[in-house]
Formats: C-alpha cells, sequence, structure tokens
C-alpha cells in the first residue's frame, strides 16, 4: 500500500555569494544538521538519501559518490536526480515517491550549489544543444529576456510592472535571514541598475549563490510521531515538455498550466486564489511574478500586473509569494526548488518565523528550468485523505 | 515491498560508435523496441524516468535530449543521474507511490563522443586526487592489485573472465565485442594499467535501453508474463579510496544481504540461478561475486576455471557476454535487468532458473552498488 | 597558522572535448544549407506541426517525423532581446562579444521558433513581428555559423 508523506524537518545554510571557508562536502553538511536538528533526529533515523545539483557549476562528476563524508550516507542509500533549474523540486517529488512507495521511511533529501565555483553563463549555456542551441543562448538570462518580451508585447505589460516584483521580493527577503540579498531596493532602483539583456536589468534577476538546503521526509506513522507539526505532500506534477528552446510558446509557461491543472485535479481545487495561502514560486527573474501566477491560474491572462500592484502577493496581501524573498534573493541552483520546497513546508508547520504567514492550510511550492519546465508540489497542514 | 513488475525491456545494439545516432535516435529506437515487447502503446505509459550523466553527455540537463523521444512531452517526467539500475530503483518508487502505475525507464550514453578518462578524472577529488591523473582504469587496476593479493586471484583467471563473456556474447545479437578468444590472448594484449591488459577492460560503448515497470495492478493487463521485482537496494561506501579497504566491497555486501532478505531468499547461492552483472574490468566479476555471498572468499576465480559460471550451466554469469562485450556507461545496469528479463522469460537461453540477480555501480571502484532479485513466478 | 586563511585551488584550463554526432535530421538540414542555402524542416504526419530545427520525434505525438519540407528563408521576430552583459563563451573559452541580438525567428511555413542573431545595428527596429531574411556566407561548411544573422527588412 502507498503510503502519506510528510516532511518533518528542514535545515538550510546561511547563503551567500561566496563561501571559500567550505568545501562542498562541508556545505552540505551544514544543511545536513540543521534539518536533523530540526526534526530531533540523527543520521541513525535516515534510511536513504537523496541529492541534486548541477554537474558543471562545480565540475564534480557523480556528486551523489563524492558527498558522502558530509551527506551522510556512508553505507546508506544514496541516489541522484538532476534535471536542471528544477532540480530541487525534482528532488523533493524524488523524496516523496520513494517514502510512499514503502521502500523506506525516513529519506533526507538534498539540494546544493557552490555556484562561485565556476562561471555560471558558461555552465548553463552548455545545458543547451550544441548544434542549435549553443551559438547564440548566452545562459538563463536570455531565454527569460525574450519570454519577457514576448508577454510585454502580447499584454502590454511594461518593465516597471517587473520592477515591482523585484520590489517585492526583495522587501521580503529582509525577513528571511537565511536569503542572501538582503537589502530593499526601490523602483527607481531596478530601472536604473544596468541592462543585462532587454528589458532584463540587473535587479530583476536572480544572484549567483553558494548553499545547501535539506529536508527530511517521513510515512505516515513516522510522522505524526515527529517532534514537529509534519507538512503534508498532498500531490506533486510537473511537467518538462521541450528538447529545443525554439519549440516553446513565448510568453506563455505552458508547463506551468499543465502541472496546476494536473495539482488542482489531483485534490479538487477550484479557486486557488482563494484555497492557497502562501506560494513559494521558483521565480529567478521579476517578470515571472506576472506571467507565471497568470499560467498557475491565480489570476487570467494578462492580469499578472494589476493583482502585483494591488499588493495581493506581498506579505498581509490576498495570497502573499515569496515570503522568503525567492529566487531574486538567492539562488544557490540545485538547492534552489527545494529551498522553496523547504519554506513552503516551514510556513505550513508554523515554522517561518519572521516570515511567517497566519493560519497556511495549503501551500505551492515550485521548481523552474531545463527548456521552460515545472515542477510543483501543493502542500498541506491537514492530513490528505486519499 | 508491495509487488510490481518488469513488462517489458528494450535496446539498442550496443556499438563503439554509434556516429548517425543522436540520444533522441537511440532513445527513441530502445524506447519503441520495448513498447513493442510489452504490447503497449505509448497512451498507456503513465510516467517516465530517464537516466543519463551531464559530463558523460558533455551537456547540462543532459535529460533534456531525450524528453520528446521518450514520449515523456506530455507526462510527469524526473532523471536519475548515475547507473540504470538506480534509475530503474526511482521508476519502481513510482509505480508504487500511489502516484502513477506504469513507469517507464531509459538509460542512455555515448562514450564515442567524449574522452573517458577525462571524463572518469572528474569524478576524483578536484584538491587531492584529479591532479595526478587517475581516471577509472588507473583506480580499477589498484583495486584488482588489491583483490589478487588478498584472496590469491591470479592473472589466468581473469583472463579467463574475459574468454568466457567474449564467448558468450557470440550469442547476443546485441553485443558489441563478439569473439572466441584464449587466455593467452588476454595475457598477450597490451598492457593498460598493471595487472589489467587490454582485454580485462570493458570497450567504449554507445547504447540505450529501456524498460517498463509497472506495478501488481497493472502488471498483468499487457501481452508480456510479468518478471516480477522480488527486492532491490542500494549502499555507498566511503568516497576516498584511501578511506575503504579497496580489495572488499562492503557497500555491495550490505545492499546484496538487504535484497536477497526482501526477495526472502535464505540460500541465495542455491536460490538465484542467473547473474547479470557489472564487469568493467574482469576481476570485478569475480570480485562482485565473492563480495554478494555467492561464492567463498578467494573461490570465484577457481570455480571460474572449472565452468561453475559457464552460460549453459547452473548458474551462469553474464550469460549476455557482460560489460566486457558492450559497456555503454549509464544504460549498462539496465540492460543487466533487461538481460536477466529475457532470460527468465525464456527467449533467451537461462538455463531454466526461476531467479536472477542484476547488479550495478556508481562511483570509482564500486562505490556504490544496486541490487536487483527477478523472479519468474509472483 | 596564525590568521584565517582560505585556499583556493585552480582547476587550470582543463577541458572536456566533444564529438557531437548531429543526426540524419541535423545532418540532412546541414547539408542542404550548404549546397543551396535553403531551410529544411520536418512535418509531424499526426498534428501537421512543422519543425525547425529538424528532428525525428514529434514530442507530443510521439510519432515519427519523415517529411521534410522547405520553410522561410523569410520570416519574423517571434521575440528578442539584445545581450549586453559579458561572458564566457563556453564554446570558445573567451568572452563573447557584446552587444549582439538574439533572435528567436520565425521562418515562414514553420511553426516553432529558429535562434540566431539578429541585426542590431537600428535598435529601433527591432521588434517582435518585424521581417527578417537570413546574410548567408559566401562559403559554407555545414553547420550553424554557415549563417551570419537575420537582417531586418524595411
Amino acid at each position: 500500500m502507498a503510503k502519506r508523506v510528510a516532511i518533518i524537518g528542514t535545515g538550510q545554510t546561511h547563503h551567500k555569494s561566496h563561501r571559500p571557508d567550505v568545501n562542498g562536502q562541508e556545505l552540505i553538511n551544514e544543511a545536513v544538521k540543521r534539518a536533523l536538528q530540526d526534526a530531533d533526529l540523527t543520521m541513525k533515523d535516515i534510511d536513504a538519501v537523496v541529492i541534486g545539483n548541477m554537474d558543471h557549476f562545480e565540475g564534480i562528476n557523480y556528486v551523489d559518490c563524492w558527498s558522502v563524508d558530509g551527506s551522510g550516507a556512508v553505507m546508506k542509500p544514496i541516489i541522484k536526480l538532476t534535471t536542471g533549474g528544477t532540480t530541487g523540486c525534482t528532488i523533493a517529488i524524488g523524496g516523496y515517491h520513494i517514502v510512499a512507495s514503502g521502500l523506506f521511511d525516513r529519506v533526507l533529501v538534498i539540494g546544493w550549489e557552490k555556484n562561485s565555483e565556476s562561471d555560471t553563463t558558461g555552465a548553463i549555456t552548455t545545458a543547451f544543444d550544441p548544434v542549435w542551441d549553443r551559438l547564440v543562448f548566452a545562459g538563463a538570462i536570455s531565454g527569460l529576456a525574450a519570454e519577457a518580451q514576448a508577454y510585454m508585447a502580447r499584454y502590454g505589460a511594461t518593465d516597471r510592472d517587473g520592477a515591482r516584483v523585484s520590489v517585492r521580493d526583495r522587501k521580503h527577503a529582509t525577513n528571511n535571514p537565511y536569503a542572501q540579498l538582503r537589502k530593499e531596493v526601490t523602483l527607481e532602483e531596478v530601472l536604473a541598475s544596468p541592462m543585462l539583456a532587454d528589458p532584463i536589468h540587473l535587479l530583476d534577476v536572480c544572484p549567483r549563490t553558494d548553499g545547501a538546503c535539506a529536508i527530511i521526509m517521513a510515512s505516515e506513522d513516522l510522522a505524526v510521531k515527529s517532534a514537529n507539526k509534519p507538512d503534508w505532500i498532498w500531490a506533486t506534477a510537473n511537467r518538462h515538455p521541450y528538447s529545443y528552446l525554439g519549440d516553446a510558446d513565448y510568453g506563455r509557461l505552458t508547463s506551468m498550466s499543465e502541472s496546476s491543472k494536473e495539482l488542482y485535479k489531483k485534490v479538487g481545487i477550484r479557486e486557488p486564489r482563494k484555497e492557497i495561502d502562501v506560494i513559494e514560486l521558483y521565480q529567478p527573474y521579476s517578470f515571472a511574478g506576472l506571467i507565471w501566477i497568470e499560467d498557475m491560474g491565480i489570476v487570467g491572462h494578462g492580469e499578472g500586473p494589476e493583482y502585483v500592484w494591488g499588493g495581493n502577493t506581498d506579505m498581509g496581501g490576498e495570497l502573499p509569494i515569496n515570503p522568503s524573498g525567492g529566487v531574486i534573493s538567492c539562488n544557490p541552483i540545485g538547492a534552489t526548488g527545494l529551498i522553496r520546497c523547504a519554506e513552503a513546508a516551514m510556513q505550513v508547520m508554523g515554522k517561518a518565523e519572521g516570515r511567517q504567514v497566519p493560519d497556511v492550510k495549503h501551500a505551492i511550492s515550485t521548481g523552474f528550468g531545463g527548456c521552460w519546465w515545472t515542477d510543483m508540489i501543493l502542500h498541506g497542514s491537514e492530513k490528505p485523505e486519499y | 515491498m508491495d509487488r510490481a513488475a518488469i513488462i517489458g525491456v528494450g535496446m539498442t545494439r550496443i556499438e563503439g560508435n554509434k556516429k548517425t545516432d543522436t540520444y533522441a535516435d537511440m532513445a527513441w529506437e530502445a524506447v519503441n523496441r520495448a513498447l513493442e515487447d510489452a504490447g503497449m502503446e505509448m497512451d498507456d505509459i503513465d510516467n517516465v524516468v530517464t537516466t543519463s550523466n551531464d559530463f558523460w553527455d558533455g551537456r547540462t540537463i543532459s535529460c533534456m535530449a531525450v524528453g520528446d523521444a521518450s514520449g515523456a512531452a506530455n507526462k510527469n517526467v524526473s532523471c536519475v543521474e548515475g547507473d540504470g539500475t538506480f534509475g530503474a530503483f526511482y521508476g519502481l518508487t513510482r509505480s508504487l507511490s500511489g502516484s502513477y502505475d506504469t513507469t517507464l525507464v531509459t538509460a542512455h550514453s555515448k562514450g564515442s563522443e567524449s574522452v573517458s578518462s577525462l571524463i572518469t578524472n572528474a569524478a576524483f577529488d578536484p584538491i587531492y586526487e584529479r591532479g595526478l591523473g587517475l581516471d577509472m582504469v588507473s583506480a580499477s587496476a589498484m583495486q584488482a592489485r588489491a583483490f589478487m593479493h588478498r584472496t590469491g586471484t591470479t592473472q589466468e583467471q581473469l583472463a579467463m573472465v574475459s574468454v568466457k563473456n567474449h564467448g558468450n556474447a557470440m550469442r547476443n545479437p546485441m553485443a558489441q565485442l563478439a569473439f572466441k578468444i584464449t587466455v593467452e590472448d588476454v595475457l598477450n594484449s597490451e598492457m593498460i594499467a598493471d595487472p589489467l591488459h587490454k582485454l580485462d577492460c570493458s570497450p567504449v560503448s554507445d547504447g540505450c535501453c529501456a524498460v517498463i515497470i509497472a506495478n501488481e495492478k497493472k502488471a498483468g493487463k499487457y501481452a508480456r508474463k510479468p518478471v516480477w521485482i522480488k527486492g532491490v537496494s542500494f549502499c555507498s561506501d566511503s568516497y576516498h579510496l584511501g578511506d575503504r579497504d579497496l580489495s572488499r566491497s562492503k557497500s555491495l555486501t550490505a545492499a546484496a544481504e538487504k535484497a536477497y532478505a526482501m526477495a526472502g531468499l535464505s540460500n541465495p547461492r542455491k536460490e538465484i540461478g542467473l547473474v547479470e552483472l557489472y564487469d568493467a574490468f574482469t576481476y570485478q566479476e569475480l570480485m562482485w561475486l565473492e563480495e554478494m555471498g555467492l561464492c567463498g572468499e578467494g573461490e570465484a576465480g577457481k570455480l571460474l576455471a572449472k565452468g561453475a559460471f559457464d552460460a549453459d550451466g547452473k548458474f551462469p554469469v553474464n550469460p549476455s557476454g557482460g560489460l566486457l562485450s558492450g559497456h555503454p556507461v549509464i544504460a549498462a545496469g539496465l540492460i543487466r535487468i533487461a538481460e536477466v528479463v529475457k532470460r527468465l522469460r525464456g527467449d533467451e537461453n537461462g538455463s531454466g532458473a526461476k531467479i536472477g540477480l542484476a547488479q550495478g555501480t556508481n562511483g570509482l571502484c564500486g562505490q556504490s552498488h544496486c541490487v536487483w532479485i527477478l523472479g519468474k513466478d509472483k | 597558522m596564525t590568521e584565517k586563511e582560505n585556499i583556493i585551488v585552480e582547476s587550470g584550463g582543463a577541458i572536456q572535448p566533444f564529438k557531437y554526432a548531429v543526426g540524419m535530421y541535423g545532418s540532412k538540414f546541414f547539408a542542404e544549407l550548404r549546397e543551396t542555402g535553403k531551410f529544411l524542416a520536418v512535418r509531424c504526419p499526426r498534428c501537421g506541426k512543422t519543425y525547425i530545427p529538424p528532428r525525428r520525434v514529434c514530442g507530443p505525438c510521439f510519432a515519427e517525423m519523415t517529411e521534410f519540407l522547405e520553410v522561410g528563408p523569410g520570416g519574423t521576430i517571434g521575440t528578442f532581446t539584445i545581450l549586453r552583459y559579458a561572458f564566457i563563451d563556453p564554446e570558445t573559452g573567451i568572452q563573447k562579444p557584446i552587444p549582439y541580438g538574439y533572435g528567436f525567428i520565425k521562418l515562414d511555413g514553420a511553426d516553432t521558433l529558429f535562434q540566431h542573431y539578429i541585426d542590431i545595428q537600428d535598435e529601433t527596429k527591432v521588434k517582435i513581428g518585424a521581417r527578417v531574411e537570413p546574410v548567408l556566407k559566401s562559403v559554407r561548411k555545414g553547420t550553424i555559423r554557415d549563417i551570419e544573422y537575420f537582417r531586418i527588412i524595411d
């Protein structure tokens, strides 16, 4: 019988642009120790480990094997999942299936990256087809800029709309002691920052970060005995629809609309805007905070800017997005999706401290990456009925 | 463990250089063969797990190249980075998690496109070890020495593994290196890294494999008689070679014991009738057999010499020809599973075995292993 | 060690060279481009979608495609950006010259977008929907660089 699964502990590093004081294994270990401490467990209680990152950011092959001194997986099962930017959410979904299968009762999930150790844009560029895509592609920002251009042309949005999202996330980050960029920015500062790739300014995009995140997932019996209030996993869904960049529908994130529909259908959500209490969105640049909430079905196509300007996604608004400060404030890529998951779990568990949204019954965390791909998790405070 | 089964397998021919094939071309071929084998359509598959490695493919997010060709465009999909046995493990859990019923698992690699020694060098610690120029071959040579020293296994016994497996490959149309050779041929072949001669080493290969895993609800609904998954376990040892007793593989012993227990095997040596294992080098076949407890310490070489592991005997080991006859990294372990499945079903010679074992490995010198016990009967 | 010191080890110029197979579909495209300067796409027998670059499988239909057809060479800008930040080009190991126009081109007759450089001499003309045509090299070798860039037609 498949088992219900909950997150019972989370841990993350204090994310920084450069951590020369630790090697990769030591960075991982900081997050692992904090997750174990949060769940009041020791490594002996862990049955298996799931790990993920993007190999070419550190240049280490077989990271599952290399990591064991930090991840605690010596003489334990460890498996590596990797799907690019979505990795952090992919490994959380992996931990979910592995526990739900009944084969392991407590699984440690680890995402990490030391982006300071290589040229991030160069490494991302090698993600794309060597024959067709690499000539012009310039890392994540170029593709995102193409999306923003298309969205602006289609719906009449402006770069001020994008900047408003940056202002929100950077303000939220001041409440999060783990975030890398914890200084507020103004609309004018965003718009005056250097143009990287039209229409994206420097302050519209995520930074490069060294950091790690770990969560502990448990099967139902152990979850209810946990020291913490469990964060129940209600459903997961994902779509990785394209192999070539030119296949996408620029201006819409179809992988997110498809994943959202599946997620809502699985659990019977009809009005996500009212039934979801908080979202941790893998939003690597500001415009995604407009476009993707439309694809998620929170508001209609073209309505993202108005909804965001109305303060609805700010702390205290109708549906706060990224209380953590999100990806714009912190982006250790292989960990980023898992940080979204951990932050959503903390909201459900009531452990989000200065960034806590009151009375969270349902939260969504997402991962973005690859070729316009989406991974999603629906979290809940009550045990799912099915 | 809840019941689940493998209900279809397919693979490309293993070749030294598939010059005309992209990763997607190989996936298309293997996936369609698996669907045909299972008597299924792509619509019958409800989720996909691909297995690949960014270093071997020379591409970050290597799974991106094979999504469309693996039928993943409209489905839930994930990617394991590691040997195909690990990819299949994750596929199994997805079929048992209550979210999905039928998981398509693929694994691919094209060794021909890169310089293998540079790829495996990148698995060593960048600060202490990489600069020494170590690669998979040189590290494995050290392990071979350590194993031979502890057990008294001889160079001739290693050579006999090569003779047997290349000979077995002559009955496998998918194999890359199928030929009849002698112990002398192996011993006279070029010395690559003492004690490993060229014919002690597996070749550089291209290939893709696909298997379909279904839970009990769906396992019997399609054309093929299911091959049941009785036990699966994996385990990792320490990372640094100097932290381990290289003549041993503790993690393999642990994984095998757990898999036997899950499968309810009390006397695996007798109950298992067929083994497909990860013989990237000749010594590994003997060492892995001993470390899985399938023969006594230092006995594997002697038993081999007596013909105990021959394809037509009671305990065939690598009847397909093993990795020595074709080694597309990543796909290799999934191919072991597929070869066991075909033989338990009786569509290839399996000596009438009812229980088979498949083994795959990740990392350097067998740091992390995954062991599968498969059964003909429920 | 008297004071805190964090040592960094450089990997040096380690590179891992690759020989990427283009495959039969891409090879046909590049051979045609080299010989005639024409752009080949491939059409799905099931949904009728026309893909460029040509490839074997229509993902959503999981159908093998075999019907090649000529598209372009003219087209419109589907979407674009102008790259203004410096980064190391992993293909060459040196900094990529900036700024450059990065276009997703909707070639006439194709349903997917083709990526290449676009001319940005007059930035005011670079708009979604603008008509473009390729500028080809006179000596072509059968690679993506046989196209110099796409020129905006007034």
